[in-house]
């Protein structure tokens, strides 16, 4: 990195390196912390099968049942569905956000990833509106307000902050696209290039780092938890297979009354 | 019907959730084992000294050794989809009968000593040390989870209550505060082999008198066979239907459709108990000791099958978890399932056209059926998945005229629990009992209204004894509560074609 001459590039590089340093520590916990508690979810043993009946007699019947969870919150819509809707409102502008973001973190962009560039404010506005509605359903519901935490309330402000950051950076004050995708490109094959300094994104990359680094130590383990719960991805077989873990057959060896 | 000195629900035109009213069944509580009950099992007698360390140390035991608590002490996001789902919630409006409330008085605990968030910032989260008060709650409230799933179905995560429940009493338990109804029962199975401890002679007495009543009743033979060598069929049920009302009705029942059916049969004097306690306190030691029983039977008496009654928790232990549990069961015929329910027995016989039913024998009666909670959400009968919605409903309809399903939203997988599962059945929790049936009783009081539905019948041991005790508090005689092979003992047609 060149050592800047003048007091504002001096304080530009400052900025470029706290918030490389930023990204990648955010980067690097997410990754490890969600790896790690991925780990433990898959080394845990499911000694008893428990799916929620009526359940899938096949793996893909299984698949399938999960893929509905996940892409259509089947669960969810049954009980309830106005957050379901607040609930499908918010991750699917998330999804839109983040896919839409990839044009930052790839050269050539992909075509569909051009493809879907203009529908982006749309995936903003859903994610926030979301968040909205979720926010107003824990304020106003008496049942979710009394469960609610602190950190359940902060966990939406912070999303929402990203929402309305990440509009701002684009409505508000227009950053300069194209030395802010330098400076991605340069994070990913380490070759650091200046981060244009501009308040609002500063804003916005914090709170998306805010967010990666609480990942792993938080609710938001929901998304990589649903994969793993023995509700939703057991096969009903258990007449035809034994599913014995390896502490419960420890236990058999250890002492049998027959 | 007995005093009271709590307020009996009003059944609404249609399920209202209730207002929250914290605290109010946080009185609520069943009796503690005596010292004996706990170290029959290996629990301790009593409140350990160094408790709250010791509870922490199982509660990390028992991360290891089950996946579903892992991720589901993580996964909740709080979103508040299971709080109008759980009926001592609807029956009670006691905000910590809300599933994810109950969850959170042991998420607390796990945030505090699993977690870093917890360790750092323990207000902000939600995390709490393990003190007195809280040790109090959670036998209080984990008393007051039946353990029906019905919050699974709806929770987008699929995060089970029961899962829960069941480790903080594995907790418990482990510190020496066990639930006397519970923990009496298993003792008196492992000794005596079945719950009520009615010892083989007068179990034995009790078959005979049956074998008497029905030859008066009927004019045939029915045998209810004991500990019959080399039968064909080992017949578990529950030992309620040994003797109290309306169980035996289905006792009869069954017998009379072995009898048709020309299919010889036994009971065992020495696993004479369907149910499982043990699943009631997440022991899967004990929940195994109890299945052993059950295998060794079933090889001492040389039977091909094992046929299991009518017990809704028992055939959760006995679809989901025998053959992990206690088998491989490679000594049966490997034609039939193993084990086979009776309802999906009897199913098949009517199918087959083995079994010939009058159903003008049932006319007195209009009927509708409750789906036991463990039945319907935690097994499966016959060959494809909702059959345990079906065959039973099959059943009825070929025994009977006159068939209602309650309202959708009560029934199949969203079906309520009776209010007296999860061993909760006990004297002491009555004004639970009573109010945690208030979904079920809304339900039945809109079929009884819309077509004049005058009896309920039940495939399970505890939904028969529990809606017996409670439908009086409704404004309902006892006996609308009926036993499912009750109706097919009326209608079935004896001796012609056998």
């Amino acid at each position: 990195m060149q050592v800047a001459d003048t007091p504002r590039l001096y304080v530009m590089s400052v900025i470029t390196v706290t918030y490389a340093l930023l990204l990648y520590t955010a980067m690097a916990t997410f990754v490890v912390g969600v790896s790690y508690r991925v780990f433990m979810y898959a080394r845990a043993p499911a000694p008893l099968r428990i799916p929620t009946m009526p359940a899938p007699m096949t793996r893909t019947g299984v698949v399938f049942r999960v893929a509905r969870e996940v892409g259509l919150f089947e669960s969810l819509f049954k009980s309830n569905k106005w957050t379901w809707i607040f609930a499908v409102m918010f991750h699917l502008g998330l999804l839109l956000e983040v896919l839409r973001h990839l044009r930052f973190f790839i050269q050539p962009i992909w075509f569909w990833v051009v493809l879907i560039q203009p529908f982006g404010v749309y995936g903003g506005m859903l994610m926030v509106a979301g968040i909205v509605g979720l926010l107003g359903r824990r304020l106003l519901l008496a049942r979710v307000r009394y469960l609610s935490d602190p950190s359940d309330y902060l966990m939406l402000f912070l999303l929402l902050g990203i929402g309305l950051s990440g509009f701002a950076v684009r409505l508000v004050d227009h950053t300069d696209i194209v030395s802010f995708k330098a400076f991605v490109l340069g994070l990913l094959y380490f070759h650091w290039r200046p981060l244009p300094v501009n308040p609002l994104l500063l804003t916005h990359l914090t709170l998306v780092s805010l967010l990666l680094i609480v990942f792993p130590f938080s609710k938001l383990l929901h998304a990589p938890g649903v994969f793993f719960s023995p509700t939703r991805n057991h096969v009903d077989d258990a007449r035809e297979q034994r599913h014995l873990a390896p502490w419960a057959a420890q236990l058999e060896r250890g002492g049998s009354e027959v | 019907m007995a005093k009271t000195d709590f307020e009996i629900p009003v059944i609404g035109d249609y399920l209202q959730t209730p207002d929250l009213h914290p605290g109010a069944m946080a009185k609520s509580a069943p009796f503690k084992a005596a010292a004996k009950h706990q170290q029959a099992l290996g629990f301790p007698g009593e409140l350990v000294e160094n408790w709250e360390e010791l509870a922490v140390a199982k509660l990390a035991e028992l991360l290891k050794r089950y996946r579903s608590l892992r991720v589901y002490l993580d996964a909740c996001v709080k979103c508040g989809a299971c709080t109008d789902k759980c009926h001592f919630f609807l029956g009670t409006g006691d905000p910590k009968n809300m599933p994810v409330a109950r969850q959170d008085l042991l998420r607390c605990v796990y945030r505090r000593h699993f977690t870093l968030a917890g360790r750092l910032f323990p207000r902000l989260v939600g995390a709490r040390d393990l003190d007195a008060d809280l040790l109090e709650e959670w036998y209080r409230y984990f008393h007051q989870c039946s353990q029906c799933r019905r919050c699974s179905v709806f929770c987008p995560f699929g995060i089970d209550t029961a899962e829960i429940s069941m480790a903080a009493r594995e907790i418990l338990d482990e510190i020496g505060v066990g639930e006397k109804y519970c923990n009496e029962i298993i003792g008196k199975v492992h000794t005596v082999g079945n719950n009520l401890g009615l010892p083989a002679p007068a179990l034995a007495n009790t078959l005979e008198g049956l074998e008497e009543d029905v030859k008066e009743d009927t004019g045939v033979d029915v045998r209810f066979p004991l500990d019959v060598q080399g039968a064909e069929v080992l017949l578990i049920a529950p030992s309620a239907d040994f003797f109290a009302e309306p169980h035996v009705d289905g006792l009869i029942g069954y017998a009379k459709v072995f009898h048709q059916a020309g299919i010889s049969w036994t009971l065992s004097s020495y696993a004479s108990e369907a149910a499982n306690f043990a699943l009631f306190i997440g022991n899967y030691a004990q929940m195994r000791k109890v299945a052993l029983r059950i295998r060794k039977a079933a090889i001492d008496l040389g039977v091909r099958r094992i046929i299991v009654g009518e017990c809704g928790h028992a055939w959760r232990v006995a679809y989901s978890f025998w053959n992990t549990l206690a088998g491989p069961f490679d000594f049966l015929d490997p034609r039939y399932p193993i084990p086979q329910h009776i309802v999906e027995f009897t199913y098949d016989l009517i199918r087959r056209g083995v079994v010939k039913l009058d159903k003008e024998a049932n006319d007195h009666m209009k009927l509708t059926f409750h789906d036991s909670c463990n039945v319907a959400r935690a097994t499966r009968m016959g060959d494809r998945p909702g059959g345990q919605f079906v065959l039973p409903r099959e059943v009825i309809k070929a025994s009977c005229n006159h068939f209602f399903d309650m309202t959708p939203e009560s029934i199949g997988e969203k079906t309520f629990c009776c209010g007296g599962g999860g061993g909760l059945l006990t004297d002491e929790l009555l004004e639970l009992r009573v109010k945690g049936a208030l979904p079920r009783m809304q339900a039945l009081r809109e079929v009884h209204e819309e077509h004049g539905v005058t009896h309920m019948a039940a495939i399970c041991a505890i939904c028969k004894s529990q809606f017996s005790k409670v439908l009086p508090y409704y404004g309902f005689p006892m006996d609308t509560i009926v036993s499912l092979h009750q109706l097919v003992s009326n209608a079935i047609r004896m001796g012609i074609n056998s």
